[in-house]
């Protein structure tokens, strides 16, 4: 899912142990363990303070405003965790702690997708005696009239895109407010209220991710308000909104037409939640810390003002956790600037970089991350670990390797290019100080270019024509996957065909036909396993290429809830997974 | 009259300590007044004649002034006194009308309020009877419409009209003491001559004594008794006002009546300064204070750089004069050489 | 006196258009001259999915399309008659007046801002009471007895007050008061006065203090030096000369003419304020004004950056207007006509 970054989440501070998380995409499904000793990292791969306790409020705040309470168009990381409490999708990932959260369950389903056509044709069983807040049964239909109202971008310009990208949607239907009485079977078919069908444009072995998003959370079209939804989302799940004041509080009271039966791992805790919005950052910290609040609902970790204090407090630093967050920190080689346009000029790059000096820009192993050499992050299924351009014993490059790929290039004495970066991001900054240092050691001149962030991807780095023009040959850049898979995470960086001339593309320089091929062949692939070495390979082909100079794999550092039980991080969100806890 | 008189002034002396040094605004003053009377003191600016009053009144400023000497007014001594005693006194027994009725009156409150606090300080009575008193005083001074004027601000009058209020507000609880500070300066001609004719008229009325403050010998023809020339802190010379004015002793004296503008001398432009500036009154000027600005100091056989003179009687009765040049020679010179020069102009 | 105020609130009524126009061209002619394109302007409204199509239409429906003017007349009618705003499965009305929907939210500005008012009112009355009192008290007294060490020490803890930065004061505020000693509220727990008197109070209490600290600050530095300066007035030595008391002479006549220029500043201070105090809002996550700009313009959302900013205007201006009519009140000798 996207953690979509702001200049905050860059701060955020890592305690690393080790890899902690699931490596090498092999399934660990031997039960986690529990703890109730308070120490650092204590709910990462088990569960802190297992309880069943029942009652109690549990309080939450946002530093900025909740992108929307709308299933249909929330389009956060954290909001698609918390969004569990007051809607159910079709599938969802396992509430466990450790590499299961990272596997797809049945919410509102019976069961896992099924095709028989090899990925175009999906079809899920409605779990029956599922009910909204009202007392009216959640049928097909339900399901079905939420997928499309998503699609209409115009009333939920911000929410994922995939449904209308693979559904095979009448041409020009712009969703059920405007493509009124059009019929939508070719689509979406519900042969009966417990049964639907999706039908796709092309294959999609990895479908099931997509009946996880929110946007197949059910909506009573009777009730649905387009844009205005948001102010009173209609529940499915164990609570639903009793106050909600937009861009200031809101509180969820117990559903009481949720059924325990009919609900597979909820165990609804809590009686009520309360959330705060547009809370001061540094505030949120100091009532973690005090034990006034109970969670940073945003989840992408502490402030650097409090980092300082965290770390260097024994006990307080007991008191939290260093969760992975399946994003990498990197740097983009743009091919078709010269001369990296040369693969080895590329390879230059990669082995002159000083991997530690990037690490140290994004706050070091503790602060940062684990120092990078694959595009996939360690927690995406598909990970394989390798490393094409070992940097020296040292991580401080490999000056040697470097000059020998600058003659293969025919620049045996370096080359001039430019670096871009987000200038309110003083992380990007140093990267991109860095990497001009390191890079200079072999005779590449770099210059620096801070571009607004704001208009990073529409105007500047992700805009090709710009990008020529002006030389931007590296471009510093991170990404986060909208869910922990494969095609989550590679799809928008690595796909050439994503790239668009008038600039907004995430993929600021993976320009290669053959990843292309490989990527749909892999989206077709209905075969977990296969499917999943296939994301490794294309993974080693970018780095093959040399399009992309990874930097960090990112972890933040969450305080632990003092007052909450059954807490543990969900690497499906890569924070603490709100529909387990309970209050002591 | 008993023997006592009513205002005794001892040896005053007010100094300032300043950054660069002590300031000594009056410098051993010593004078009598009696009631019904009226007392000149004239000087230059920075003469100390200012401070003197404000010194009677007990208003300079308490915090970094070094006060010595004497201040009996019937039959109390002010300078040791507890200052709650003065404060009683002020504006009851004793008064005083400022120089510039603008910026000395309250520009946020009505005359009449400023006069009906000023009695109603020292008097416990109500607003109504005090506004009434108020209305009374301001026809007293002959403001036209009192009634109407009373709730009139200070900037809504004329001038003159402000000069009267503020008699008004000093004269309203029948002060035995009266002291003008420069009452004129800030007024034309004409109505210069209309105030001095009231206060001149009040006092008589109220039978107080009076002390006019003044650089403006012409203020103190008109109303004083007797003369205090001021020079550097200190008396240069004393007596009678026709003394000061037909046989003054003092070279400073002679210069302050040549310098002084008279309607019956239509020749303004043949005014003589005196040459010189005042002194600076943390360094004096050794020996005779006024020596650096005296054309007459040669006379004195150098006596006047050196040996500061003592204030000695001279020619007249009761007049008093701190000089080195002997009486005699001092008569000769006003007039052979200074009066013919004067009635020339 | 009526048509001075008609008057001076005609000239604020053309003083808001321009305000308005000049934050229209800051956040639309601006970029518009710098390269941005309808479609980069609309990138900035839609998810990071959004194909080039969704783009294309988020701009035409905020009107990036339309010419500058256009936009702004849009905006500008919709204050005076209106708007209808499409939100999918209908349209809503937005009932004069109507300072236009937010691009991110998409609910009406106008009820925003009318309901953060009361939060930054709140704030804004209750520190003013604060610093009003303790900032005069401290500056006469300290006036009175200058040069002695409590006028220092008052000074200096001053000079702190007016220094220290509100992000400061609040978050050690905050770390000391309502998380180590547990006196006052936490962060973001504003009840509003209806609801709650006690907890409105209490959840304000260290906010007022914290704003109140800094403005204290500069009011007692301010009525020294106003009280100092009066003091040496002539009026106030004919008010000695009269017999009165030294208190009737320092409250009466001094303090009331050392307060007198203050009260320009206070009407300045209390009227920006009111638009919002924006580094205590935002430290204390307090819903007002102040931080609905900071949300807004973090957001580049420019329909509620334009409708603060049109109300926080507004108030300097309606300040300055009372501030105005009091002095004629407080100093007889300013006469309007």
């Amino acid at each position: 899912m996207i953690q979509r970054t702001r200049v905050l989440v860059a701060a955020t501070a890592a305690l690393a142990l080790g890899l902690t998380a699931a490596c090498g995409g092999g399934k660990d499904d031997s039960s986690s363990g529990s703890s109730s000793k308070a120490e650092f990292n204590a709910a990462l791969d088990k569960v802190f303070n297992p309880s069943e306790k029942k009652g109690g409020t549990i309080r939450l705040a946002n530093s900025g405003d909740w992108d929307t309470l709308d299933p249909g168009e929330t389009y956060y990381g954290y909001s698609w965790d918390f969004l569990r409490l007051y809607g159910r999708s079709l599938l969802t990932f396992k509430a466990s702690p450790g590499a299961a959260g990272n596997e797809l369950t049945p919410d509102l389903a019976e069961g896992l997708g099924e095709t028989n056509d090899n990925g175009k044709t999906w079809t899920y069983k409605i779990r029956k005696g599922v009910k909204f807040e009202d007392g009216t049964e959640v049928k097909a239909a339900d399901v079905k009239y939420a997928v499309l109202r998503s699609i209409d971008k115009e009333t939920f310009p911000n929410g994922p895109a995939y449904f209308e990208q693979f559904l095979n949607l009448p041409a020009g239907y712009k969703g059920p407010y405007k493509s009124k009485d059009v019929n939508t079977d070719q689509a979406i078919s519900t042969p009966d209220d417990s049964t639907i069908v999706f039908h796709l444009k092309q294959a999609f072995g990895g479908f099931d991710y997509m009946a996880a998003l929110p946007q197949t959370v059910p909506v009573p079209q009777a009730k649905d308000t387009g844009a205005k939804y948001k102010e009173h989302v209609i529940s499915t799940g164990p609570y639903m909104f009793d106050q909600n004041n937009l861009g200031k509080n809101f509180t969820l009271k117990r559903n009481p037409n949720w059924d325990q039966a009919t609900d597979p791992f909820r165990k609804a805790l809590p009686d009520s939640f309360e959330v705060s919005l547009n809370v001061n950052a540094d505030d949120i910290d100091n009532r973690l810390l005090s034990g006034d609040l109970d969670i940073d609902v945003v989840g992408t970790g502490v402030q650097p003002a409090t980092l300082g204090r965290v770390v260097g407090d024994p006990t307080a630093k007991a008191g939290t956790d260093n969760a992975s967050q399946s994003r990498l920190w990197y740097t983009s080689i743009v091919g078709t600037v010269k001369p990296l346009d040369n693969l080895d000029c590329r390879k230059a790059i990669q082995y002159a970089a000083d991997r530690t000096g990037y690490q140290t820009a994004y706050g070091g192993p503790l602060a940062g991350g684990d120092i990078a050499t694959t595009v996939l992050p360690p927690t995406i299924p598909g990970y394989q670990k390798f490393d094409l351009y070992p940097a020296g014993p040292d991580n401080t490059g490999d000056l040697t390797k470097a000059k020998e790929a600058l003659a293969a290039c025919g620049q045996p004495n370096g080359f001039s290019t430019n670096i871009a970066y987000r200038a309110e991001r003083p992380k990007e900054k140093a990267t991109a100080e860095s990497l001009q240092q390191s890079l200079a050691r072999v005779g590449i001149k770099l210059t620096l270019k801070p571009f607004p962030q704001g208009d990073y991807f529409s105007q500047y780095a992700g805009n090709p024509p710009y990008v020529k023009a002006n030389n931007l040959g590296l471009t510093v850049n991170g990404w986060g996957a909208d869910w922990n898979d494969g095609f989550g995470f590679l799809s928008q960086i690595v796909d050439s065909r994503v790239i668009r001339e008038t600039g907004g593309s995430s993929n600021t320089s993976v320009r290669d036909p053959e990843i292309d091929k490989m990527l749909d062949a892999a989206v077709s692939n209905t075969d977990v396993k296969a499917r999943e070495a296939q994301w490794g390979a294309i993974d080693k082909k970018v780095m093959e290429d040399a399009f992309i100079l990874p930097g960090v794999y990112s972890k933040a550092l969450l305080i632990r809830p003092k007052k909450l039980t059954n807490v543990y991080v969900n690497p499906a969100y890569a924070m603490y997974d709100y529909v387990a806890l309970g209050v002591a | 009259m008993a023997a006592e008189p009513f205002l005794e002034v001892k040896d005053l002396k007010i100094s300032f300590p300043t950054d660069d040094g002590l300031v000594k605004s009056v410098d051993g003053l010593s004078f009598r007044l009696e009631r019904g009377k009226t007392l000149g003191i004239v000087g230059e600016s920075g003469s100390g004649k200012s401070v003197t009053s404000l010194g009677i009144l007990g208003l300079h400023n308490k915090r970094n002034a070094q006060v010595s000497g004497q201040i009996w007014l019937d039959g109390e001594e002010l300078v040791s006194a507890a200052p709650e005693t003065v404060r009683a006194l002020r504006g009851a027994k004793m008064a005083m009308i400022f120089q510039d009725p603008l910026s000395s009156m309250h520009p946020f409150y009505t005359v009449g309020h400023q006069i009906i606090e000023a009695y109603r300080v020292h008097h416990k009575v109500s607003k109504q009877v005090a506004r009434k008193h108020a209305i009374d005083m301001l026809g007293r001074v002959g403001i036209p419409q009192p009634e109407r004027r009373v709730d009139d601000y200070p900037h809504q009058f004329s001038g003159g009209m402000r000069q009267r209020a503020m008699i008004a507000m000093a004269l309203v609880n029948d002060p035995q003491l009266l002291i003008a500070d420069e009452p004129t300066t800030a007024l034309d001609v004409t109505v210069q001559a209309q105030i001095l004719d009231l206060m001149h008229d009040l006092q008589e009325e109220f039978n107080s004594a009076l002390i006019v403050i003044t650089h403006d010998l012409g203020v103190v023809a008109e109303l004083a008794d007797d003369v205090l020339v001021m020079y550097g802190g200190r008396c240069v010379e004393y007596g009678s006002a026709r003394t000061i004015f037909e046989e003054p002793e003092h070279p400073y004296t002679w210069g302050l009546l040549g310098s002084m503008p008279r309607i019956d001398r239509p020749n303004l432009d043949r005014l003589v300064p005196i040459p010189g500036l005042p002194p600076s009154l943390i360094n004096l000027p050794s020996g005779c204070a006024f020596h650096p600005r005296c054309a007459y100091e040669p006379r004195t056989g150098g006596l006047g750089t050196t040996l500061t003179p003592e204030l000695t009687p001279a020619g007249q009765p009761g007049h008093l004069v701190r000089c080195h040049i002997p009486t005699a020679e001092r008569q000769r010179i006003w007039r052979e050489e200074v009066k013919p020069k004067l009635e020339a102009q | 006196m009526i048509t001075y105020i008609i008057r001076r609130l005609l000239a604020a009524v053309v003083l808001l258009f321009i305000v308005s126009a000049a934050v229209f061209a800051i956040f639309y002619l601006v970029p518009r001259l710098v390269g941005a394109t309808p479609e980069t302007l609309a990138t900035r409204y839609v998810g990071r999915a959004a194909t080039p199509e969704t783009v294309n239409l988020i701009a035409h429906k905020l009107g990036f399309y339309d010419p500058i003017w256009v936009q702004y007349g849009r905006w500008v009618k919709g204050i005076f008659f209106g708007a209808e705003y499409d939100y999918g499965s209908g349209t809503e009305h937005c009932p004069a007046p109507c300072f236009g929907y937010s691009f991110i939210t998409r609910q009406p500005v106008w009820p925003d801002l009318l309901d953060r008012l009361p939060v930054t009112l709140s704030l804004a009355v209750g520190a003013a009471v604060l610093w009003v009192f303790f900032g005069v008290s401290t500056g006469v007294v300290s006036a009175l007895r200058r040069g002695s060490l409590l006028d220092r020490t008052a000074m200096g803890v001053s000079l702190a007050g007016v220094s220290l930065p509100i992000f400061f004061t609040g978050l050690v505020g905050l770390l000391v008061f309502s998380y180590k000693l547990g006196w006052t509220a936490p962060g973001g727990s504003y009840t509003p006065f209806t609801e709650n008197p006690a907890d409105w109070f209490y959840a304000l209490l260290l906010p007022w203090i914290v704003l109140a600290f800094q403005f204290s600050a500069q009011y007692a530095r301010l009525t020294r030096a106003g009280m100092l300066e009066t003091l040496g007035e002539d009026y106030i030595r004919t008010a000695r000369a009269k017999g009165l008391p030294e208190r009737s002479v320092n409250v009466q006549h001094g303090l009331r003419a050392a307060l007198t220029p203050l009260l320009t500043i206070f009407g300045l201070d209390f009227g920006l304020l009111l638009g919002g105090a924006v580094l205590t809002e935002q430290v204390f996550s307090l819903p007002g004004l102040g931080k609905y700009a900071v949300d807004a313009i973090t957001n580049n959302d420019l329909p509620k950056v334009l409708g603060v900013t049109m109300m926080a205007a507004a108030f300097v201006v309606v300040a300055n207007l009372i501030v105005d009519l009091l002095y004629a009140v407080v100093d007889p000798r300013v006469r309007i006509s």
